[in-house]
């Protein structure tokens, strides 16, 4: 279980996160979504302690996250977090065995069984073919679910994603969604895409400027009353046999005479 | 890109080893290192009797190995050879060529840890500002005397004071609440060196001594002249110290090299780990100019060939990029002084010659495919 409790942030004067609770429980996937800007990405790196709220506190399996050291809280919560591709050369066994090195002290080196567990953790993305490849030439899909690979090596029962669906392609969004909700850890998953979101999540909150505005499932969460302020697009709600579908439109010329400036 | 693949997440590729049994060729990865950091100490062994008996006065490897051996371990040969080969052997050259092996080796794990440190492929140990204080401490001494009533140790202790100096204030500029980026600390050695060259030209201005300045472009440019077994204790410590550091903290650079988010999710907190590994890969570079001034190239050049014998990994970088520092160094130093005997070209010059096309075809062949 990981939850973020009455968490604040701001930076500098301007609150980008106002008392957020947020809990995933085991084995559960929750989905992060809200507009640009809203904080889900700020919500995730106080999970993992890359930033320090101002107020409230995040938990793993109810330890404060302040409190684990680099070391421990890399054995707990694997993180796929959106960054440059490195200019040095590593080859997807090196950064897949990355993974591992919170469990080695500085005079060891990695052992078979390390090697052993990188190669399962690449089957399991299905990327074990391109083992010998220098990262930097993966496409991106391929990228993803290296690092994927990487928090499975990491063998922490946490796994967080930032957009890991960005720059991708229609099939390996749902490729690595899929790839995702098939781990049975627990996951909190910050989305764009509402649609993907509504079928892979067990679990929404939805963020606007700092604060939950609702959170549930995908049904309780997804629907135009609630999503149509947030986003301010008109929002069209289908029931399809196996996931909720909604279509976007613009605002309906009524609504688009309201001053634009509200936010 | 690969839209060939059939279905959504295959099961297994295609020629998959059996799962229990996949290591990932573990076994083969580790004896490509070892052939490597094998054949290289091999090469290094090898280099250095050679390099001792060239020269103005040239001497044959057995010679040298007799003088050596007498000197290491009391193997009193009869004693048939000179004096002056001697001398020339055990006093002149085998501290020079040993110098070379800690300086060429030096560089170039520091110009590793550097490219890591601000995940730039460019950067070399000159980039920290720390040879720009060195050099102008160096221009203190040599043209002012400035601490030169210690003879040659007042040149090398100038010379690090001002690197020191160099880095304290690299660390003054860069270092913001706690945390040096990148990119803050790229731009503080640019200016801190741009500053201290000033400072450097200045003095040579103000001296007004043509024999000085002479002196002082020398010293610029790098010699492994001054080598003396008196001297080179305090680098040699240095030098291993950095090194045993470097490889023991190797998987932080790993980690370090592909950004501070990963780095921080990995269990390293990149910011703490930054400051300590640049103020030890100063000591290390501080120690190394102020013996042997400011050679160019090794430190940007090395870290290159290095990562294309062994991959990028810096368990495996750090040995190997020590070794092919060591032995380039000392090739370019021998051709420093044999090349236009008995004047001794500055080694600034030679690795440059050679370094700059090595770097021109190294980064067309390889670093085409990411850009």
């Amino acid at each position: 279980m990981i939850s973020a409790r009455n968490v604040s942030f701001a930076y500098n004067e301007e609150l980008v996160l106002d008392q957020v609770t947020v809990t995933a429980e085991q084995g559960r996937t929750v989905g992060l979504i809200g507009p640009n800007g809203s904080g889900k990405t700020t919500l995730l790196r106080t999970l993992y302690a890359a930033l320090k709220p101002r107020a409230g506190q995040s938990e793993v399996d109810d330890v404060p996250v302040a409190r684990l050291r680099p070391v421990e809280l890399a054995k707990r919560i694997a993180v796929v977090a959106q960054e440059g591709t490195p200019e040095l050369p590593l080859t997807v066994t090196d950064m897949v065995l990355l993974g591992r090195a919170p469990r080695r002290s500085m005079f060891q080196s990695y052992t078979k069984e390390d090697h052993r567990q990188a190669a399962s953790a690449l089957r399991r993305v299905g990327a074990r073919d391109l083992a010998e490849r220098s990262f930097s030439t993966l496409s991106g899909g391929e990228k993803q679910r290296v690092l994927i690979a990487r928090a499975l090596a990491q063998e922490a029962n946490h796994l967080l994603l930032d957009e890991p669906t960005n720059h991708l392609d229609i099939r390996y969004q749902h490729e690595i969604l899929t790839l995702v909700r098939s781990l049975s850890i627990t996951t909190v998953v910050v989305l764009h895409d509402l649609n993907l979101a509504a079928r892979y999540c067990d679990r929404l909150v939805l963020l606007d400027r700092g604060r939950v505005v609702s959170a549930g499932t995908p049904d309780e969460v997804l629907r135009p009353e609630v999503i149509e302020p947030v986003y301010r697009v008109s929002v069209q709600r289908l029931e399809e046999p196996d996931c909720i579908q909604l279509i976007f439109r613009p605002p309906s010329s009524g609504e688009s005479t309201d001053a634009p400036e509200a936010s | 890109m690969d839209s060939t693949r059939g279905s959504l997440l295959p099961e297994k590729a295609v020629g998959d080893p059996g799962s229990d049994t996949d290591d990932l060729d573990h076994a083969r990865r580790r004896r490509h290192t070892f052939v490597w950091v094998g054949l290289l100490s091999l090469a290094l062994l090898a280099t250095v009797p050679v390099a001792v008996g060239l020269g103005p006065v040239g001497i044959q490897s057995g010679t040298v190995a007799r003088i050596v051996g007498e000197h290491l371990f009391g193997l009193s040969g009869k004693s048939a050879m000179s004096e002056s080969a001697e001398t020339i052997v055990w006093l002149v050259r085998m501290p020079r060529v040993l110098l070379g092996v800690v300086v060429g080796a030096g560089l170039g794990v520091s110009g590793v840890a550097l490219q890591a440190l601000v995940r730039n492929p460019l950067a070399d140990p000159h980039l920290l500002g720390v040879t720009s204080g060195a050099s102008t401490g160096a221009a203190a001494t040599i043209l002012f005397g400035i601490g030169g009533a210690m003879g040659a140790a007042g040149l090398t202790g100038s010379a690090f004071a001002g690197g020191a100096v160099a880095t304290v204030l690299l660390f003054v500029l860069a270092r913001v609440s706690g945390r040096i980026t990148s990119i803050r600390l790229l731009l503080a050695g640019v200016t801190i060196g741009y500053v201290l060259s000033a400072a450097t030209s200045f003095l040579i201005f103000v001296s007004d001594t043509p024999d000085g300045a002479r002196a002082v472009l020398f010293w610029l440019l790098g010699s492994l002249a001054r080598a003396q077994w008196s001297s080179i204790g305090v680098v040699v410590v240095i030098v291993l110290a950095s090194f045993v550091l470097l490889v023991l903290w190797a998987r932080r650079f790993d980690a370090l090299a592909v950004g501070d988010e990963s780095a921080r999710t990995l269990g390293v907190a990149p910011d703490r780990f930054r400051v300590l590994s640049l103020a030890l890969v100063a000591l290390c570079v501080g120690a190394v100019v102020a013996v042997a001034g400011g050679i160019g190239f090794v430190g940007l050049v090395v870290p290159h060939v290095a990562r294309l014998c062994v991959g990028g990994a810096h368990r495996r970088v750090y040995p190997v990029a020590a070794l092919i520092g060591a032995i380039f160094l000392v090739w370019a130093d021998v051709f420093a002084r044999v090349a236009f005997a008995p004047r001794e070209l500055p080694l600034g010059i030679v690795t440059a010659v050679v370094g700059a096309p090595f770097l021109a075809v190294l980064v067309r062949r390889f670093y085409v495919a990411t850009v």
